[in-house]
């Protein structure tokens, strides 16, 4: 049956009336930690690439393990916004098993931060790191990076405390995992985190 | 309503008595890093450690770096049969110390990696503590102890918790 008239005789009064269509309804509550992105080698990639990072967090963290695929261990670098100047800066803290180091580099053209297991290992050995990006979205000051990482294999290893600096002042929207120009095993996984909040 | 967090609490242990160890086990394997907050003492000193799994085979080594207010120093162990927490100091006693565990791709199967820190003062003494671990197994870790690895026990109050992260 078609509707031929429309009244409001039947509408309650008395009812409230909200501007929100939010109102009454549980208050949006976003997670501290999210999972923005996982990029996993298949083996022979010289690096790995997150883009289109969201400005919306407080922090970024990369959170990986890594291995090369041919003899000599090698060492995780970060670049920004596909920056490749000499406008990066890196100190380290690290321990050799044997001695306890630190140096600095200057003008370099990425974060080399720690190094990394490779074939010269025995199987199924990898590095891990932890990565920590504060203030990446800013657009008024240069970013700093805390690392840690390392690897073992039980006799061989190192294990590497830092800091790095972008001498840049652009919002942080990709992240580029480099290997010096070496290449990863399979396996090697990192994800990108974001953290709101202080 | 919340959105779900990819770093969730997935169980927390607070001793009531002294004991000689903290156990998580059945854990999940749905997420892709473990990391594990301890803040212990132990009723004598004592040495902390981590077994993955209940292994007791000499499969955990590990390379350090430890500080300990006047000067660095960086050592190393092999084939031992836990994860020496704190080979590279002076290890647990009755004054708080601070441990994080970050144990990578534990659900899969490669060896396991594990970042740990400890972070312990006293006063005008004390250590700051890193280090990277291996454990030699391909399985995926089900089950992680925390526990008093010579004579004596976990003090009462000694709390740990397990987070997933995805």
């Amino acid at each position: 049956m078609a509707v031929t008239k429309l009244s409001n005789s039947g509408i309650k009064t008395g009812i409230l009336k909200y501007d929100s269509f939010l109102a009454g309804n549980t208050a949006y509550d976003p997670a501290a930690t999210w999972l923005i992105q996982r990029v996993t080698a298949t083996g022979g990639e010289t690096s790995l690439s997150f883009t289109n990072i969201p400005q919306t967090y407080t922090s970024l963290q990369i959170r990986g393990i890594s291995r090369r695929n041919t003899v000599g261990s090698f060492y995780n670098a970060l670049q920004f916004n596909s920056d490749t100047g000499a406008n990066y800066v890196v100190h380290w803290l690290y321990g050799t098993g044997s001695s306890a180091l630190a140096t600095g580099y200057t003008s370099y053209n990425y974060i080399f931060a720690n190094r990394s297991s490779s074939s010269t290992d025995a199987a199924n050995i990898f590095g891990s790191v932890i990565f920590d990006i504060h203030d990446y979205n800013s657009t008024t000051r240069n970013k700093t990076v805390r690392f840690f990482g390392g690897y073992d294999a039980n006799g061989a290893g190192q294990i590497f405390n830092g800091s790095g600096l972008w001498l840049n002042t652009n919002a942080i929207t990709s992240v580029t995992v480099y290997f010096q120009g070496d290449a990863l095993a399979a396996g090697s996984t990192f994800a990108l985190y974001g953290f709101k909040g202080a | 309503m919340p959105d779900t967090s990819t770093e969730v609490a997935l169980a927390t242990t607070t001793l009531g008595s002294a004991a000689a160890s903290i156990d998580f086990t059945s854990i999940s394997s749905a997420y892709t890093d473990l990391r594990l907050v301890v803040v212990a003492t132990s009723t004598q000193a004592l040495n902390a450690g981590i077994r993955f799994n209940s292994n007791t085979g000499t499969n955990y080594s590990g390379t350090g770096l430890v500080g300990n207010g006047s000067s660095a120093s960086s050592s190393r162990y092999t084939s031992q049969t836990y994860l020496k927490l704190d080979n590279f100091d002076a290890g647990l006693d009755t004054t708080p110390v601070m441990y994080t565990i970050d144990i990578f791709n534990y659900a899969g199967s490669t060896f396991k990696t594990a970042l740990v820190t400890l972070s312990g003062d006293t006063n005008g003494s004390g250590y700051v503590n890193r280090s990277v671990n291996l454990w030699r197994q391909t399985t995926a870790i089900s089950s992680v102890s925390f526990y008093a690895a010579s004579t004596g026990n976990l003090a009462t109050g000694t709390t740990a918790t397990l987070y997933g992260i995805l």
